[in-house]
């Protein structure tokens, strides 16, 4: 680019922003500072609760009542947004700075049509009359990609699906070609195949009107695809900033090291190369150390020096413009591998325990709010069959209604089947709702849920109520060998015994989730069913939780039924893995034959949306048009014939109208595509470590 | 959406008959027959005559009959005879209605629009030091009964003694006390004191919802989205917050029309002006029958008319439940 005016789009310099409440100040932002120039897309990667939103919110000038910036300058194209007043404001909010946010739907007023919510901006910012706005809204909505835009501009927001709420977004940011565009977590909310597609416009268009972008996320991968620069923030601070490639290949902050040790990337193996949590937990604003906010969790701190006095960001010599927030960058060994613990086996499957043959799952829903209309099939399991061994983990994939939750359930006896089987240990449960399980059958299938938040009772303490749980399994004779047994759990899952008197809301999300692993292995299970377990932790806190999973699992020889919809995690700890897609298994097979040609085309988009953090890694670009369907109403045929990219290479229209079967493409790996042998064979990989 | 309403008719219909006829069944219970006998006839009648008069009035065939006769008649218009006022019914209550429609007409138009503005200007900001005043005012005036607000607001316009009227005039009041004359012309003199009674007990809770209502929208999500936009604060209010923000107001303001009804009583009786109310009460007091079955049918009417239109009101502001 020949910008001959390089004064940056966005020039923030040792912010800090503070939450002014009752319990006193909370100094959410500290010594903040960052540059975005012209056409560069930053990215703000950090845990949650690092204050990467107050950020994006100070830019905006938009923090409450409560929230102030007490200290610093943000300088777009060189004024002080800080000293501007209301009309200045207003001037460039949504005219030079266009902000978008996490849920789409939330974002969109649910009275008003999407049209005349698009056409308020040029007719604000430009004084546009309200055919020129309405002719621009169609251009920008026809650009977002978006069918049938002039039906798009009369709906209304609850009308659309989530990708395309967020597309609305998107569009009514993009009316008046900001120079600066702020997206927070802008695809946290929608499916990983959804997500590649707003990712793909996002760059797009950012490169089509040259528009700056500050890209907030906690992926790493995300940001690998979408931007140039990175920040990560640790606990409110900047501790490393530079360019995607010296931060991810070059990294010197210990924590950014951790981050990048704590995700499983395609080279991590849960038996050769384990992935290494960071330890401890993220301290609260008001509760952070002296001298390093990391100096806790972090691996080479040396007390009296790290923990002296505020850590002030250095330039990493030789890169450019690549700074970190850590005294001691040039002494540590960046290249030295982790202390790793030690290798393990891998663990030989036993017996088949759990076996579910031609599961069905109808659910009935009544037709509209008012009553009328007749009933419908939602089919939320079609035709499920699978088989899983002793010390296995089989991997269950898909997304949001795909059906994963509704197989848990039927397991679990929270629902019953609509026809097909299911055998635990011989004995058939398709049929016993919970209620009417034995105490045997209870505790030998258990389950962990995605939230910690929800399972437990907030009015108990945690030993209570693992001891209940104890109780209602019949483990132990006495109180005071429940009692034991509970210390025992709580061992296992590495909390000290103290926490047994500790109330739920005394524990961080990490901690709750132990605890949920503990009551699900109290009984001995035989299978466990972990749907999600991970995803609404943090990351550094992940890695941990999923290590600590294994382990027990691998120390029982139990049965995982591991729910997820992060192919990165399954292809890491996953024995085999099942794919499925609105009810449907698509594909089941080993890790190693589902992650590698021949693919099931959905398979392969998937493996290709995901996003991967990193730099060697070359995927082949494989986006889905549209949503996906509702289960309500299926589409006739393969269940993904909407949106697969290989439906030319059947013959014929049998994708449109054949149920394709599950195809054995040898040793159990079964594909449910009507594609031939020679184009599956023909297939390349998706992902490839260059 | 068509079913919908029809199936709230027949509701209507069903609740209409059964209110009808627990009135019937009340109005003639013996000792309200014999006092209406006394009242028509001669007031010293002896136990015979009242029988006989009675008798000679039809009064002692079967109830049920009877009322099937006064059904059969109101589905074919005839409502009956008033026996205090000697006129047919279906005249007087028209008539009255009329009055009593001024009445409500004028209240609404000054309770529901500066209920609204209060509770907007309140609920907008939250917490601030409009909000802590309007909302003061509002919960106040929810609080005093229409016969006490009544009252004060008599003494301070309406006595020639106390209150303002001395202060501003040499002789009279500065309003009118009492309203009968409204029912020839209506004029701020004669009609300012009974509306303003009325709306402020009524305008008080409407103001708190919408105030509540209005405080949780502008703490939404799409409000932010709109103030990133780059919208002003006015427009804000306007385009993105009202609409959102009127959802429940609505149906309050909707639901405020049966309470109307008993307002009127009272304040048509205070004021003594000749509506809908004060014949109500002029019928119980006299047990004239057919009077008040016409009148609990109107009650009925305007109850269910009311949520009828509450709810389809709600259906057309809240796009997400609209019927397909
Ligand atoms: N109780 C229910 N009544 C009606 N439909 C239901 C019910 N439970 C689930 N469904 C429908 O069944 C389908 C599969 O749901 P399920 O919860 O299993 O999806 P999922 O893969 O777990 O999704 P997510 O990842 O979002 O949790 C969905 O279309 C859902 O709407
Ligand atoms: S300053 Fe010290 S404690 Fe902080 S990250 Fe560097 S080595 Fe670790
Ligand atoms: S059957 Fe056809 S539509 Fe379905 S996945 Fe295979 S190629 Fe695609
Ligand atoms: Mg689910």
């Amino acid at each position: 680019m020949t910008d001959t005016d390089d004064t940056p789009i966005l020039e923030i310099d040792k912010l800090s922003i503070s939450f002014f409440t009752q319990g006193g100040e909370i100094p959410a932002v500290m010594d903040f500072s960052c540059t975005v120039r012209p056409g560069e897309a930053l990215g703000l990667v950090g845990e949650s609760g690092c204050g990467k939103s107050t950020v994006a919110l100070g830019v905006m000038q938009d923090l409450g009542r409560n929230g102030r910036i007490t200290g610093g300058s943000i300088r777009f194209r060189g004024r002080d947004l800080t000293s501007l007043n209301a009309a200045e404001l207003r001037r460039i909010r949504g005219n030079e700075i266009a902000m978008i946010y996490q849920e789409p739907m939330a974002s969109l007023n649910p009275a008003m049509k999407i049209g005349r919510q698009l056409m308020e901006v040029p007719m604000i910012h430009q004084g546009a009359s309200a055919a020129e706005a309405r002719a621009l809204a169609l251009e920008v909505v026809e650009a977002v990609r978006l069918p049938d835009p002039e039906r798009m501009l009369r709906a209304y927001p609850h009308q659309l699906s989530g990708g395309q709420q967020q597309r609305i977004v998107i569009a009514m940011a993009l009316m008046s070609k900001p120079s600066l565009l702020i997206l927070d977590e802008p695809t946290t909310a929608l499916d990983v195949t959804v997500e590649a597609g707003i990712v793909e416009l996002v760059k797009d268009l950012g490169a089509r009107f040259g528009t700056s972008m500050l890209f907030i996320s906690h992926n790493l991968g995300l940001v690998l695809e979408t931007c140039d620069r990175l920040c990560v923030m640790y606990s409110g601070e900047a501790v490393e900033r530079g360019s995607i490639a010296d931060v991810f290949d070059r990294m010197r902050h210990p924590y950014t090291q951790g981050l990048f040790r704590s995700i499983p990337l395609p080279g991590a193996d849960k038996n050769a190369r384990p992935l290494v949590a960071i330890p401890g937990n993220f301290p609260l604003p008001h509760e952070r150390p002296p001298g390093c906010n990391f100096g806790p969790r972090c691996d080479y701190f040396q007390a009296g020096r790290c923990d002296a006095a505020p850590v002030p960001m250095a330039d990493v010599p030789g890169d450019d413009r690549h700074e970190t927030r850590c005294l001691r960058h040039d002494e540590i060994d960046w290249l030295a591998g982790p202390v790793a613990s030690a290798d393990t086996e891998p663990v030989t499957p036993g017996d088949v325990v759990l076996s579910v043959r031609e599961l069905r799952k109808y659910y009935e829903v009544a037709g509209s709010a008012f009553g009328t209309g007749e009933a419908r099939v939602v089919k939320a399991n079609e035709s499920v069959t699978l088989e899983a061994r002793e010390a296995e983990t089989l991997a269950i994939v898909g997304e949001s209604g795909c059906g994963k939750s509704t197989l848990a359930k039927l397991l679990l006896g929270l629902e019953t089947a609509t026809a097909g089987s299911i055998t635990l240990a011989g004995e058939e449960i398709q049929d016993i709702a919970v209620e009417a399980r034995d105490r045997g059958t209870v505790s030998s299938i258990q389950m962990v849920f995605q939230n910690p938040f929800d399972t437990l009772n907030p009015s108990h303490s945690v030993g209570a109520q693992i001891m209940r749980v104890l109780e209602l399994f019949g483990v132990g004779n006495s109180t005071a060998e429940r009692r034991e047994r509970m210390l025992e759990l709580l061992d296992m899952v590495k909390l000290p015994r103290a926490f047994a008197s500790r109330m739920p809301r005394q524990l961080s999300g990490g901690q709750k989730q132990r605890i949920g692993i503990a009551r699900a292995f109290a009984g001995t299970p035989k299978v466990v069913v972990a749907d999600e377990p991970v995803s609404a932790l943090d990351v550094s806190v992940q890695a941990a939780v999923t290590e600590l999973l294994t382990e027990i699992q691998r120390r029982n020889r139990t049965t995982m039924l591991f729910i997820s919809h992060d192919l990165s995690i399954v292809r890491y700890l996953a024995d085999r893995v099942m794919v499925m897609y609105l009810g449907h298994v698509v594909e089941i097979g080993t890790t190693d034959e589902v992650f590698s040609p021949p693919y099931h085309p959905y398979t392969e988009a998937l493996l290709s949306a995901v996003p991967i953090a990193d730099t060697s890694v070359v995927k082949k670009h494989v986006v889905l048009e549209g949503d996906i369907p509702s289960a309500m109403n299926p589409p006739p045929g393969c269940p993904f014939q909407t949106r697969c990219p290989r439906k030319a290479e059947v013959p014929g229209d049998r994708c449109e109208t054949e149920v394709p079967p599950l195809r054995d493409l040898g040793h159990g790996h079964g594909v449910k595509c009507h594609l031939s042998r020679e184009v599956l064979d023909g297939m390349e990989p998706v992902i490839r470590i260059a | 959406m068509l079913l919908f309403v029809l199936k709230r008719l027949g509701v209507m219909l069903l609740t209409a008959l059964c209110l009808t006829f627990v009135v019937f069944w009340l109005t003639n219970l013996e000792p309200n027959l014999e006092k209406l006998a006394k009242e028509q006839a001669n007031a010293r009648m002896t136990d015979e005559q009242v029988e006989s008069w009675l008798e000679g009035h039809g009064y002692r065939r079967p109830l049920l009959l009877r009322y099937g006769e006064w059904v059969g008649g109101v589905v074919q218009g005839d409502l009956g005879t008033s026996s205090v006022f000697r006129k047919p019914v279906a005249e007087i209550v028209g008539e009255r209605l009329g009055y009593t429609g001024w009445l409500m007409f004028w209240v609404m138009v000054v309770m529901v629009p500066s209920a609204l503005l209060i509770g907007v200007l309140a609920g907008m900001r939250e917490g601030s030091r409009t909000d802590r005043t309007l909302s003061t005012f509002s919960i106040a005036s929810t609080a005093t009964p229409e016969y006490v607000s009544g009252v004060i607001l008599v003494v301070l316009f309406a006595s020639s003694r106390g209150g303002l009227s001395p202060i501003f005039l040499e002789r009279g009041t500065l309003l009118k006390g009492v309203a009968t004359s409204a029912t020839d012309s209506i004029t701020f003199e004669n009609f300012a004191l009974p509306v303003a009674t009325m709306a402020l007990y009524g305008m008080g809770y409407i103001a708190r919802m919408t105030r509540a209502s209005m405080a949780e929208v502008m703490t939404a999500q799409y409000i932010r989205t709109a103030r990133l936009k780059g919208v002003s604060f006015p427009s804000i209010v306007i385009r993105h917050a009202l609409r959102n923000a009127l959802i429940a107001p609505f149906t309050v303001i909707m639901l405020q029309f049966p309470w109307l009804l008993t307002g009127v009583v009272i304040v048509e009786t205070l004021f003594n002006y000749k509506g809908f109310g004060w014949t109500l009460v002029q019928a119980a007091s006299n047990n004239d029958i057919e009077l008040l079955l016409s009148c609990s049918i109107v009650a009925v009417l305007v109850v269910l008319v009311t949520q009828l239109i509450s709810d389809v009101g709600y259906v057309w502001l809240n796009p997400r439940i609209r019927v397909r």
